[in-house]
């Protein structure tokens, strides 16, 4: 459902400054949004001085540098601090990203720093992805096959592997999929971009042979074609990837099947 | 909205295969309600979601353009109140509308049009999604002048 502002419990209240840390030579100033569940209080913004001198480049390093020496109760997921597990996937000045590869220095000041937009929060900059796993759960994202089993393993020609390129690089931090304003107002029945890019991701492997089945599940008013090429997805994706343009050539199959 | 609870799991969540076991994700059990976390208060407007916003609302304007044109056209025929409304439409904020309608007309096309190429599954890239927003803005813009020069030139 189309609703522009945020409910009554979710708008966002001016929070703390932190002291700036004593004898630093070099600050940057974060704006991190807060969420407390245990205090009954409106989300906050909160803000953060961080000593450059003291703290690696990237916004990741200056989160848990504040972690580590300010304030212990910001939270927020990491992993790998490098751009594989998705973890880190937050608003950052506006746009979706990774706070692990994003260089500090290459950021308008102050940073603000949001949790993954329109979702639940849980706390903090972390927010309920539950219902983001489950559809993806709903494409059946494993290989479908209907002939018996090779004795070894199922076999790929090098050109029918290369059709998997720029898709199965996705780690699904779901950067695209919370960037995308067609799902922030459908989130229940559109199954968004990151989703849709594992959808085709299926539907183009040679192995796979459920192709029918699976363009079956997408041919819905909601599920697909809730897509209307605003393109924020491709924009946001950390990894470079284009989830519009394999939403393209799910359409594409729609149509080519029915010739 | 606010989500009260959090539970979810795939049969509460009836998509594909029916099949499919029940599979709770989380298990916490609580009644907080929890805040949504901001979305285009924040978002950074992008110029391609700039022209998917331009492209609804000249697709709304122009249901209001056509009318206008169809009532013109209607009083044409049948003569009745024709003066009324050509009148209407000959004044400045009848040109200003008229104006307007073109413009929409205009960017809707050329909107209309670059769908349809990314319906082929071309222009997608970096950069010609941004090349296809700026051909639809300076295209739109400069065809409405140049009809309404036109217009004027051959007005008589």
């Amino acid at each position: 459902m189309v609703e522009f502002t945020l409910p009554k419990n979710s708008k966002v209240t001016e929070g703390k400054t932190w002291p700036k840390p004593a004898g630093a030579k070099r600050t940057s100033e974060f704006r991190v949004y807060r969420w407390n569940p245990d205090d009954g209080q409106n989300p906050r913004m909160d803000t953060y001085f961080v000593d450059r001198d003291d703290c690696a480049p990237m916004l990741l390093d200056a989160l848990i540098w504040i972690k580590n020496k300010v304030d212990a109760t910001l939270t927020f997921r990491r992993s790998c601090r490098e751009g594989v597990c998705g973890s880190c996937a937050m608003n950052i000045n506006g746009v979706n990203t990774l706070a692990c590869t994003h260089d500090i220095d290459e950021m308008r000041a102050p940073v603000r720093v949001y949790p993954l937009p329109h979702l639940p929060v849980i706390k903090d900059l972390v927010p309920d992805m539950t219902s983001f796993y489950a559809q993806y759960a709903s494409i059946e994202p494993w290989l479908h096959t209907k002939t018996a089993n090779p004795e070894k393993e199922w076999h790929q020609s090098h050109e029918d592997r290369e059709k998997l390129d720029g898709l199965y690089e996705c780690i699904l931090c779901a950067c695209c999929t919370t960037s995308c304003p067609s799902y922030w107002w459908n989130s229940d029945r559109y199954l968004g971009p990151a989703v849709l890019l594992q959808a085709y991701r299926w539907l183009i492997d040679s192995r796979d042979e459920a192709t029918g089945e699976r363009l079956d599940q997408l041919e819905d008013p909601f599920r697909l074609y809730r897509c209307h090429t605003i393109l924020n997805c491709a924009k946001a994706c950390p990894k470079g990837l284009n989830p519009a343009k394999a939403i393209a050539e799910i359409k594409k199959m729609m149509v080519a099947r029915q010739l | 909205m606010p989500q009260t609870t959090n539970h979810c799991s795939a049969a509460s969540f009836p998509l594909l295969n029916p099949g499919f076991p029940d599979m709770p994700m989380t298990e916490t059990k609580t009644t907080v309600t929890r805040p949504l976390s901001p979305h285009l208060q924040v978002y950074r407007m992008t110029l391609t979601m700039a022209m998917s916003i331009a492209h609804r609302l000249t697709g709304a304007a122009l249901y209001v353009g056509t009318i206008l044109f169809v009532w013109w056209l209607l009083a044409a025929a049948t003569s009745k109140s024709f003066d009324v409304i050509n009148g209407f439409l000959g004044s400045w904020f009848g040109y200003l509308i008229l104006f307007g309608y073109t413009w929409a007309l205009l960017h809707h096309l050329i909107g209309g049009v670059r769908h349809l190429i990314w319906d082929t599954g071309r222009g997608l890239g970096p950069t010609e999604r941004e090349f296809f927003a700026w051909v639809t803005i300076v295209g739109s813009v400069t065809l409405t002048f140049v009809i309404w020069m036109l217009g004027f030139m051959f007005k008589g």
